[in-house]
């Protein structure tokens, strides 16, 4: 099976800091693989390579088989992959409409076609099986963390998107709203997405992935799939980098 | 807590919703018309029968205020997409100068002139107008490019910029107003009026607040001002060009700044070094007045609206009142400190819910 997004020999530095080493990852149509490692592991930073906000130095990015140059956010929403940033980044003074068509507003003539985006938006929600927002005309500084989560990914999903990735979705929850959107993320995966997880928390991460692909200090230590690990072994290669046979040896940056 | 998802769409509904959610906010920009209802009330008390409360009143404190709120409709899009322009004074300055030295050379020799005579009128208009809006323009691309691209805070950039310009216009004339402006243009432009009715610098001003208005309230690009307002990095990973976009703020504010040259110079049939140093900051307090934050994100046209009428009111009643019309700075001064205040109260409201 060809991977949905595949990337080989990422390398991105920051000025004189390199924060992603020659990495490769994969994600398939229809699984959830979680994206996991300790904190400053570079997986925000490889995330916003993958959605054009950073410009990678090096490395081949392919969709779907196909080798592609993703230059701007526009680039990757285009292609069909929607981001669920760690920082949200939703516009408090608009409403949740808004922001979920934000960039591609449908119009009718000159002027925003209102009514068909709000009931666009509805039936995305209803479809999500959201249930938790008052209005979707409330202005989304006036939501919950939980709701705001929701509406951020209800945008990504609004565009038949075939890649999702989610930025610590969950970091921000309490139980039950953890569980909620978690549920969302597998209903995603089920749905045919691939579905990016990025978490620290190792039951969310067992919960819900196929895969799992771990990062340690910008490398990237093994991909895996979820069945064939322990809880303990994921722990082991998030914080040394590789664990018995799995993982970086000894510091080459080559992955098992 | 209504069960949102298990209730059908309904497009009349919805429409419904958006007009009450509309509704809630206008409510609060209502305290600013109440005050300028308000204050022409009180003047239409204090001044004799036919003087304040007349039609040629009415006409005259339109007229005072088409220039400003022509600049306020422009400076409502940037307060709102986050810049700010201080420029604005001088641009329109060196439009203006551009204008009627552009009128005066083409339209006929200096004997001509002198017995009246305009052989070249309508090019001569026609290059000076052509001219002082792109001059205009001009300088807003550059306050736009200095914003965008070298990211010095639009304070200190336009600050700057206005510095500049306003001294290349001075010493372009000497620091001389420009006069010869062709007669016609002061009496058929300036001074004339459409139909015979309505005087040409209203009309002007009408448009440009109507295309503001539904601009900024009907559009994507509206809707995008105000998402570059409120988070600048969410507009940017929505894919909307921000650059652009904020340089294209800066060009139209530019290009209003000429077309008010164009209307100043028609009025008062001479460029004017001096009189428009302080535009940019009356913009700026006529649009915060009416509601826009200076910090971004938030502003209707509506409330600049009535930002813009509230110094003409005043200059207007106090000038009947035979009261030293200065006291109008006081007064707008004084609206200004209550409006930015009640505009931070409400922000913390909102931080704390
Ligand atoms: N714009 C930037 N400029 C310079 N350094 C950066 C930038 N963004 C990230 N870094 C650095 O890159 C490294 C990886 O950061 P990144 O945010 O990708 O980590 P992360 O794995 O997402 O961590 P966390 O779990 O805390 O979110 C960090 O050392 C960080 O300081
Ligand atoms: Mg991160």
């Amino acid at each position: 099976m060809t991977p949905v997004l595949e990337l080989r020999g990422i390398d991105k530095s920051f000025g004189p800091v390199q924060v992603l080493h020659d990495v490769a990852f994969t994600a398939y149509a229809g699984e959830v693989t979680a994206l996991v490692g300790d904190n400053g592991a570079g997986k925000s930073t490889l995330v916003k390579c993958v959605g054009g906000i950073y410009p990678i130095d090096s490395g081949d990015y392919l969709f779907e088989g196909k080798p592609v140059h993703v230059n701007s956010p526009r680039d990757a929403a285009e292609l069909g992959i929607e981001i669920v940033y760690q920082d949200l980044a939703l516009c408090d003074n608009l409403d949740i409409v808004q922001n979920m068509f934000l960039g591609r507003e449908r119009r009718n003539g000159l002027v925003l076609d209102e009514d068909s985006m709000e009931e666009l938006a509805q039936k995305t929600l209803a479809s999500l099986s959201v249930k938790t927002v008052k209005s979707i005309r409330q202005l989304v500084s006036s939501l919950s963390g939980g709701q705001r989560q929701t509406v951020a990914i209800a945008k990504a999903v609004l565009w038949n998107s075939k890649v999702v990735i989610l930025d610590e979705p969950t970091a921000a929850l309490g139980v039950a709203q953890t569980a909620q959107v978690l549920e969302l993320v597998r209903r995603l995966a089920d749905n045919g997405l691939a579905v990016v997880l990025i978490s620290h928390n190792m039951n969310d991460v067992f919960a819900v992935a196929d895969r799992i692909a771990a990062l340690y200090l910008g490398r990237m230590a093994a991909q895996v799939k979820a069945a064939d690990v322990t809880h303990s072994q994921v722990v082991e290669l998030i914080t040394s980098g590789r664990s018995g046979e799995l993982g970086l040896k000894n510091g080459s940056g080559v992955t098992q | 807590m209504t069960d949102l998802a298990s209730r059908p769409a309904q497009a009349p509904e919805a429409g419904a919703r958006r007009r009450r959610a509309i509704g809630a906010q206008r409510l609060s920009d209502a305290t600013i018309l109440l005050l300028l209802i308000g204050m022409i009330a009180a003047f239409s008390v204090l001044t004799p029968a036919g003087t304040f409360l007349s039609l040629s009143n009415f006409e005259s404190v339109l007229l005072t205020a088409s220039q400003l709120l022509i600049l306020s409709c422009g400076t409502t899009f940037l307060l709102i997409a986050g810049g700010l322009d201080l420029s604005i004074g001088a641009v329109t300055v060196f439009s203006a100068v551009v204008v009627a030295k552009v009128m005066g050379a083409l339209a006929g020799t200096a004997a001509q002139a002198a017995d009246f005579q305009y052989p070249n009128l309508a090019v001569a208009v026609a290059a000076a107008v052509g001219g002082g809006l792109a001059v205009g323009l001009g300088w807003g691309v550059l306050n736009g490019v200095l914003a965008v691209r070298t990211r010095i805070p639009p304070f200190i950039a336009t600050l700057a910029t206005g510095g500049i310009v306003l001294g290349l216009a001075s010493v372009w004339t000497d620091g001389q107003n420009v006069q010869n402006v062709p007669l016609p243009f002061q009496t058929g432009f300036g001074l004339g009026k459409l139909f015979g009715v309505v005087p040409w610098p209203i009309v002007i001003a009408a448009v440009v607040t109507a295309v503001s208005w539904v601009l900024l309230a009907k559009t994507r690009f509206g809707l995008h001002t105000y998402a570059m307002g409120a988070n600048l990095e969410a507009a940017r990973r929505a894919g909307i060009d921000v650059g652009r976009h904020m340089v294209l703020l800066y060009a139209g504010m530019g290009a209003l700044c000429g077309l008010v040259a164009i209307i100043d110079v028609g009025r008062f049939g001479t460029a004017s070094i001096t009189s428009h140093s302080g535009d940019g900051l009356a913009a700026i307090a006529a649009v915060v007045i009416g509601g826009t934050s200076l910090f971004g994100g938030r502003g209707r046209i509506s409330g600049t609206i009535v930002g813009a009428l509230i110094p003409a009111v005043l200059q207007s009643g106090f000038v009947i009142m035979d009261v030293q019309p200065f006291w109008q700075n006081v007064a707008v001064g004084v609206v200004l400190l209550v409006a930015v205040y009640v505009d931070q109260v409400k922000i913390r409201a909102q931080t704390r819910a």
